[in-house]
C-alpha cells in the first residue's frame, strides 16, 4: 500500500515536471504567448499634442520645412492606371516624388531600373535614392502604386524624430523571428537607415540580391532582414489612441469590417483621424480620397496645428 | 503477493504520471495566461444611442457633435443659430438596411430629424404617413411628411431638409449656405433643374431645403387647393407648387460657382464624364463643370450613397484631414452669417423646454 502510494506520488511529480517543461517548451518555439508577443513588438506613436502646441507662427514655418520627404513610387507597365492617379493626387505633396519602373514607358518619364523583381527594384531604388538624394532629404517614403499617402500626416508623425536615428516605420507584421514593414502600407526610412541600409546591399552573404533562402522571400521581409543586420527594428506607428496610421486596406474596406465587427461604433471605432496611408485603391479611388482629404470638411470646425502646409503650385484637385 | 505489490506500484506511478501531467496542465493554464475576454457584452441595442433626446417620433440632437482636437466655436454657433429639421424618406423595409445608417452618421448633425416611413415604428423612431409604398407614393409622402412637419415642429427649426434614405448630407455645409438668407424669405435650395418649371425646380435625390416661411406657403397652397397631388414625380411637382406660391428658386453654389448638392455620388461626380446624350445634361441649370471643379469643397450633399459610403462620406467630412494644410479654399462667412452670430438673446422658446442635456425623455 505504501509502496503504492509513494509510486504515485512520484508519478505525479514526474508526470508535473514533464508537463512543465513541454509548456515552456511549446511556449517559446511558437513566440506567440501574448506576453512574449508583447514585448517583441515595437510601437511607435504620434506626437502628442501637448508637445507642439507652444510654437510661433516663424517656428512653426521652419518645423513644416525641416522635415523633407523623398518618395520612390515602384511601378510597371501593368500599373499605368494607377500610375497615373497617383502622379496626379498624393504624389504632388512630396517635397519630391519620382517612379522607377521596371521598364521603360513611353507615356510617362520615370527612373527605369531594367529589372521586373520586386526586390532588385527596390534595392536598385534605395541605392540611387540615396547617391543621389542623401544631402537634400531626411526622409525617404517608398509605396506601391495601389497606396494612397497623405503626407502632411506622414510629416506630423515624424515632427520630433530624429532623422539621423535609424528609424524604418510603417504597418508591421511578424513573422516568426522577423518583424517587418508590411510594403503595401508603405515604408519609412529614416536617412540613417537609408545609410546603413547602403552599406548592407555591398553584402552578398547577408544581403543578397538573389534571394539566397530556399524560400523566396517576399522584398519588404527581404528588406527587413537585411536591415536587421544593421541594427535597424521595424517600428508599428500609431496614433495618441493606438490605432494604426499606415493601413493596408482601403478605407472602404476597413469600413465593411468595422460595420461587421463593431456597429454601433463604425467611424470612430475604425481608421484613425491622422491616417498616412491606404491601400487597395483603384485610380478613381485615388481621386475621391484626394478630394476627401484636401477639399472636403465640415464648415466652421478649425484647428490651431503645430505645422503649416501649403496647397502645392500648378494643382486644382487639393 | 510481492509481484501483485510490485504490479500496483508500477500501476500507481502511471496513474501518477498522468494525474500529474494533467494536474499541472490546468493548474498553469489558469495561473498564466489570461481567461480568453469573454466578448463584450454588447447587448445588441435596436434603440438610438445617448445622443439623442427622443420625442417620439422625432429626434432632438442633445448637442452638436464636437471633433477631437478642435478649437473653434464657429459650427457650434451656425448650430444654434441656423436650426434645421432634416426629414428623412424612408420605408419599413429600408429602416434597418439605409435608414439605420443615415441615423448613425449625417442625422446626428440635425437639430432635429424624423425618419418618415408608410408605417410608424416606435423603436426606430418613425413616422407614419399613413401610405402605400413605391415610386408612385413619392409626392404623397412628400407632402403628408412637410403637413407634419409643419403641424409639429414648426418652431423647433429656421429650416427643413428633405433627404432620401440614400442622400449624405453634410449639415454644417447647408448652415454656411443658408446663414446667408433668412428664414422668413420665401425661398428654397437644393441641386437645380431646368425643365418643366419656369425657375426650374430641386431635384430630390439630392435633398432640398426650405425656408419656414417656404413651408408655411406650401401648406397654405394645398389648404387654398393651389397646389394639389398633380403627379407622383415628386421633386418636380414640389417644384411647381413653390413656383405658384412664389417661392423663389435659390441658387445653392458655392462662393467660386461650384455646385453643393449633387444629384450622383462622389465619384461620379470627380471622375465620371457623362455621356452627352445623358439627361443631366439638359436637366442642369447651371453649366455642368467635370472633374475637380465639379464640386464645392464645402460640398452639401451627395445621392445613390450607400451604407458603407455614408460612414466613408462621414469619415472624411468629420475625421480625416491632411494636419497644418491650408485650404486652397477659404470662404469669408457670409454677412448675414456675421450679423446673426452677433445677435444676443434671441427668443427662441421652443428649445428650452425640451432639449434637456444628454437625457433621455420619452
Amino acid at each position: 500500500m505504501i509502496s503504492e502510494s509513494s509510486s504515485f506520488v512520484k508519478g505525479m511529480m514526474l508526470g508535473g515536471l514533464f508537463c512543465v517543461f513541454v509548456t515552456f517548451i511549446g511556449h517559446n518555439k511558437m513566440g506567440h504567448g501574448t506576453k512574449a508577443h508583447h514585448h517583441e513588438h515595437h510601437h511607435i506613436q504620434a506626437p502628442n499634442k501637448e508637445d507642439v502646441s507652444n510654437l510661433s507662427e516663424g517656428e512653426r514655418m521652419e518645423l513644416s520645412h525641416s522635415i523633407r520627404v523623398y518618395c520612390i513610387i515602384l511601378v510597371k507597365p501593368k500599373d499605368l492606371g494607377n500610375w497615373a492617379a497617383v502622379k496626379e493626387t498624393w504624389s504632388k505633396h512630396c517635397d519630391k516624388a519620382e517612379f522607377y519602373s521596371s521598364e521603360s514607358v513611353k507615356v510617362f518619364d520615370s527612373i527605369v531600373l531594367n529589372t521586373n523583381e520586386m526586390w532588385v527594384m527596390m534595392r536598385k531604388a534605395y541605392k540611387l535614392a540615396y547617391e543621389r538624394y542623401q544631402d537634400e532629404y531626411n526622409w525617404f517614403f517608398l509605396a506601391h502604386p495601389t497606396t494612397f499617402a497623405v503626407i502632411e500626416n506622414l510629416k506630423y508623425f515624424l515632427l520630433k524624430k530624429d532623422a539621423s536615428q535609424p528609424f524604418y516605420i510603417g504597418h508591421t507584421v511578424k513573422s516568426g523571428e522577423l518583424e517587418y514593414v508590411d510594403g503595401d502600407g508603405g515604408i519609412v526610412l529614416s536617412i540613417e537607415s537609408l545609410k546603413r541600409l547602403s552599406k548592407i546591399f555591398e553584402d552578398p552573404d547577408r544581403c543578397p540580391e538573389q534571394g539566397g533562402l530556399i524560400w523566396k522571400l517576399s522584398e519588404d521581409k527581404q528588406l527587413a532582414v537585411c536591415l536587421k543586420y544593421t541594427g535597424v527594428l521595424a517600428e508599428n506607428a500609431e496614433d495618441s489612441e493606438g490605432k494604426d496610421v499606415f493601413n493596408t486596406k482601403s478605407v472602404g474596406s476597413l469600413i465593411k469590417e468595422a460595420m461587421a465587427n463593431h456597429p454601433q461604433q463604425v467611424v470612430e471605432g475604425s481608421c484613425s483621424d491622422m491616417a498616412i496611408t491606404f491601400n487597395g485603391l483603384a485610380p478613381n479611388h485615388m481621386h475621391v480620397m484626394m478630394y476627401g482629404v484636401y477639399r472636403l470638411r465640415a464648415y466652421g470646425h478649425n484647428f490651431k496645428d503645430a505645422l503649416v502646409f501649403l496647397p502645392p503650385a500648378g494643382s486644382d484637385n487639393d | 503477493m510481492m509481484l501483485t505489490g510490485f504490479k500496483g506500484s508500477w500501476l500507481a506511478f502511471h496513474v501518477g504520471i498522468v494525474t500529474g501531467f494533467v494536474s499541472t496542465f490546468y493548474l498553469l493554464n489558469g495561473l498564466l495566461w489570461p481567461q480568453p475576454p469573454g466578448a463584450e457584452s454588447q447587448t445588441s441595442h435596436p434603440d438610438v444611442d445617448p445622443f439623442w433626446v427622443i420625442q417620439h417620433p422625432a429626434l432632438l440632437s442633445a448637442g452638436h457633435p464636437h471633433l477631437s482636437g478642435e478649437v473653434s466655436a464657429t459650427a457650434a454657433e451656425l448650430y444654434s443659430k441656423v436650426r434645421i429639421l432634416c426629414w428623412v424618406m424612408t420605408g419599413p423595409s429600408n429602416l434597418e438596411t439605409k435608414a439605420r445608417h443615415v441615423q448613425a452618421t449625417w442625422a446626428r448633425h440635425c437639430n432635429v430629424v424624423l425618419f418618415m416611413s408608410s408605417v410608424r415604428d416606435d423603436g426606430f423612431p418613425a413616422v407614419g404617413l399613413d401610405t402605400k409604398e413605391g415610386r408612385d407614393q413619392l409626392y404623397w409622402k412628400t407632402i403628408r411628411a412637410f403637413h407634419y412637419v409643419h403641424q409639429h415642429h414648426l418652431e423647433q427649426a429656421d429650416w427643413f431638409l428633405k433627404a432620401d434614405d440614400d442622400t449624405f448630407v453634410v449639415l454644417d455645409n447647408l448652415r454656411w449656405l443658408l446663414a446667408n438668407h433668412t428664414p422668413e424669405a420665401p425661398v428654397y435650395f437644393g441641386k437645380r433643374f431646368k425643365p418643366y418649371a419656369k425657375q426650374g425646380y430641386m431635384s430630390g435625390g439630392a435633398g432640398y431645403v426650405l425656408s419656414k416661411e417656404a413651408l408655411r406657403r406650401f401648406v397654405e397652397g394645398f389648404r387654398t387647393q393651389v397646389c394639389a397631388h398633380t403627379s407622383s414625380v415628386e421633386d418636380l411637382a414640389l417644384g411647381q407648387c413653390m413656383e405658384k406660391m412664389g417661392v423663389r428658386a435659390g441658387d445653392s453654389r458655392d462662393a467660386a460657382g461650384r455646385e453643393t448638392f449633387h444629384p450622383f455620388g462622389p465619384e461620379s461626380h470627380l471622375t465620371g464624364k457623362f455621356s452627352k446624350s445623358f439627361w443631366y445634361w439638359n436637366y442642369c441649370y447651371y453649366p455642368i463643370v467635370e472633374g475637380p471643379q465639379c464640386c464645392s469643397d464645402l460640398a452639401v450633399s451627395f445621392h445613390y450613397v450607400s451604407p458603407e459610403l455614408m460612414y466613408t462620406l462621414e469619415f472624411l467630412t468629420y475625421h480625416l484631414r491632411a494636419y497644418g494644410y491650408r485650404y486652397r479654399y477659404q470662404p469669408p462667412l457670409p454677412e448675414n452669417a456675421a450679423r446673426l452670430l452677433q445677435l444676443q438673446g434671441r427668443p427662441k422658446a421652443g428649445n428650452a423646454t425640451l432639449l434637456v442635456q444628454g437625457s433621455k425623455r420619452l
